[in-house]
């Protein structure tokens, strides 16, 4: 079998797919090939797992027609709290408050189950008759030419296209393949990940806490959940994570504070070793690629989805743009633009992060009396707080057509 | 060079050579890389809307027949065969023909080059929908025959596309200054500077020439991003005008 599309997009987790369900309203044809059998990405569970979507993630979501059925399932995230906190006193509050009522844009982002987002870009893949979605499929050869490329599936068939798109994560056989080295390293911490019940309402407000083990957020769901995101060095958070669930939930209770009353489990437990991966290019001869394929970033700013997406946004602006114009959009010339375009983003993100994470995981008396003093700056000068706002929202810099609402 | 019937694979690799310097974003035509895909956008807009196209249909072109005097490397060409156009591109230097050629293979494209001018092409009669000169008549000995040749290649009813640089002192210090000796973006004694035509005299060589110019735009570089842009006020260095011919 030998089948044509304009894109071959590798990897049908949720960038695969928001990529060519916004190639495809340019026109192009994709073939999304995902790893995983179509039944465990449709499971209807709540499996604890869920996304802080930044505003301009939201409206991207818009454009691809997607919002309008998510909006009922997503939590609006009105105020964000950041506290410099030990364990044992997080409810200290030192620092800064953020408040959506400071942007005219409306709420700064929005809290997002897995289940919802999956199944709904599953749904969009399948009405839309330029996408074909290929699960349980492994690539397991490519190549190009200088004027298109082909996949080769572990099934043996073969599909042509014109350019290769790795939406494949951190360890991105797309990038292997191409030759495109990665540079990274291990934080030697681990998030743990899960959703709890709790007695109180949120009333939309997150919570971020920096703890000498690593930052623990606390985000609302919709009804009376919360999504939490707990990082420790790894060996302890193995450990932990190993408790039965009634042990696990006291080693949690200290930490996450009692302002929210009696805590419970709502779901899996998940674990994610934290580091920082940067492939050294974004694009090679007809290859692309995004999320965390290109940069798998410290999870402290919830901002890994939000920036894949703004990669899927701004190849889908480059690719589109280029060829209304009549040029190659898999040329190295479109590719170049795409790259400039999203590797400044990146720097910026990646440096940030890290540094906000080894700034905030430490407990030396004069880091923290530092950054509570900057904090309170950044609270009491409301240009630099709405700054900050924008910039969690997505909403800084030059926005792709999808996001730019 | 006529009766050639053989073809020298040395002299394929070395056009395979050239066409991949031609195409190469960082390579000696960077500043036209920069510069195309404003170029494009203005170019394809104003056929859209002369023609009547939609340029979100898949080959919004299809059926108009496009000539592009001073096609080089085929920067212009195929962009407007990929969108459907019937395309010759023509170059008065010869060698760029059988490197224009040899990419338009590469890329699966079918474009007709020819190693000829404006003023042959007129002489044998050819017409054409849309006539693109693009960075030609500041090259040129005779800005008036040229754009008259211009004006014979279209159809009534067709469109002249031409761009240029100013001439004053901002054009000279951005292209001679900047772009051949600061940035070393082009050779040196690429551009002769007091060959370079204003807006308004290229409107009024157009009116002679017998076309009626209906529009002008400013490319503007910004050295921020790093990029070109449109500009409706700001002509002081490149710019593009669109040009009917009479129906």
């Amino acid at each position: 079998m030998s089948k044509t599309f304009d894109l071959l997009i590798v990897g049908g987790g949720l960038n695969g797919p928001a990529l060519a369900l916004a190639a495809a309203q340019s026109g192009l044809t994709n073939a999304v090939i995902d790893a995983q059998p179509e039944g465990a990405r449709r499971s209807d569970n709540f499996d604890g797992r869920s996304y802080a979507l930044a505003l301009a993630s939201v409206r991207m979501l818009d454009a691809l027609g997607l919002w309008k059925d998510l909006q009922p399932n997503a939590q609006p995230m009105n105020e964000i709290k950041v506290s410099d906190g030990r364990a044992g006193d997080a409810e200290v509050f030192l620092g800064l408050h953020f408040q959506s009522a400071e942007i005219e844009e409306g709420p700064m982002g929005h809290m997002l189950e897995d289940r919802y987002l999956r199944r709904a870009l599953l749904a969009a893949m399948a009405e839309n008759d330029r996408i074909t979605h290929m699960p349980d499929q492994t690539v397991v050869a490519q190549s190009v030419t200088p004027s298109g490329a082909s996949v080769t599936l572990a099934s043996g068939d073969v599909l042509q296209g014109r350019l290769i798109v790795g939406a494949d994560g951190r360890r991105s056989g797309t990038a292997t393949r191409a030759g495109i080295r990665r540079t990274g390293w291990d934080y030697g911490q681990t998030a743990l990940v899960c959703a709890i019940a709790h007695e109180k309402p949120h009333n939309g407000v997150a919570h971020q806490f920096f703890m000498p083990a690593g930052p623990l957020a606390i985000l609302p769901l919709s009804g009376n959940r919360s999504s939490i995101v707990w990082s420790e060095r790894s060996e302890l958070a193995a450990e932990i994570n190993a408790l039965p669930e009634e042990d696990y939930l006291t080693v949690l209770r200290p930490r996450f504070g009692d302002f929210l009353g009696e805590i419970s489990l709502a779901g899996e437990r998940f674990t994610y070793p934290l580091g920082l991966t940067v492939a050294n290019n974004f694009v090679a001869d007809r290859v692309a690629l995004v999320g965390d394929a290109a940069h798998g970033v410290h999870p402290i700013a919830g901002q890994g989805l939000n920036a894949g997406l703004r990669d899927v946004a701004a190849l889908a602006h480059v690719i589109s743009h280029a060829a209304r114009r009549g040029e190659d959009f898999a040329s190295p010339l479109v590719l170049a633009r795409y790259e400039q375009w999203r590797r400044f983003d990146t720097a910026t993100l990646a440096t940030a992060t890290d540094v906000f994470n080894r700034l905030f995981s430490n407990d030396n008396p004069i880091l923290r009396a530092g950054r509570d003093l900057g904090m309170a700056a950044l609270n009491a000068i409301p240009a630099a707080r709405r700054t900050f706002i924008r910039e969690a929202a997505g909403l800084n810099g030059d926005l792709p057509d999808l996001m730019a609402g | 060079m006529t009766g050639a019937t053989t073809v020298d694979p040395t002299e394929i690799a070395k056009f395979e050579a050239m066409a991949a310097e031609w195409w190469d974003p960082n390579g000696k035509f960077k500043p036209l890389h920069m510069m195309n895909p404003v170029r494009l956008d203005y170019i394809t807009a104003q056929i859209a809307e002369e023609f009547d196209r939609d340029l979100n249909d898949a080959l919004p072109l299809s059926g108009l027949r496009v000539l592009d005097i001073g096609c080089g490397g085929g920067l212009l060409c195929e962009p407007m065969a990929r969108l459907g156009a019937t395309v010759v591109g023509v170059d008065a230097g010869g060698g760029n023909i059988p490197v224009a050629q040899t990419h338009a293979r590469q890329s699966g494209l079918d474009i007709d080059y020819r190693h000829t001018t404006a003023e042959a092409m007129a002489e044998a009669g050819e017409a054409f929908d849309v006539v693109l000169s693009m960075e030609v008549i500041e090259h040129v000995a005779d800005p008036l025959a040229f754009l008259t040749a211009c004006a014979r290649l279209a159809k009534p009813g067709g469109l002249h596309i031409c761009s240029t640089l100013n001439r004053n002192a901002k054009s000279f210090a951005a292209a001679i200054v900047g772009a051949e000796y600061v940035m070393r973006w082009l050779p040196k004694g690429t551009h002769d500077w007091s060959k370079f035509i204003t807006p308004d005299e290229l409107y009024a060589l157009l009116r002679q020439s017998g076309l009626d110019p209906v529009d002008r735009k400013g490319f503007q570089f910004n050295p921020v991003s790093w990029q070109w842009s449109l500009s409706d006020r700001d002509l002081s260095v490149n710019y593009v005008t669109t040009a009917l011919k009479p129906a």
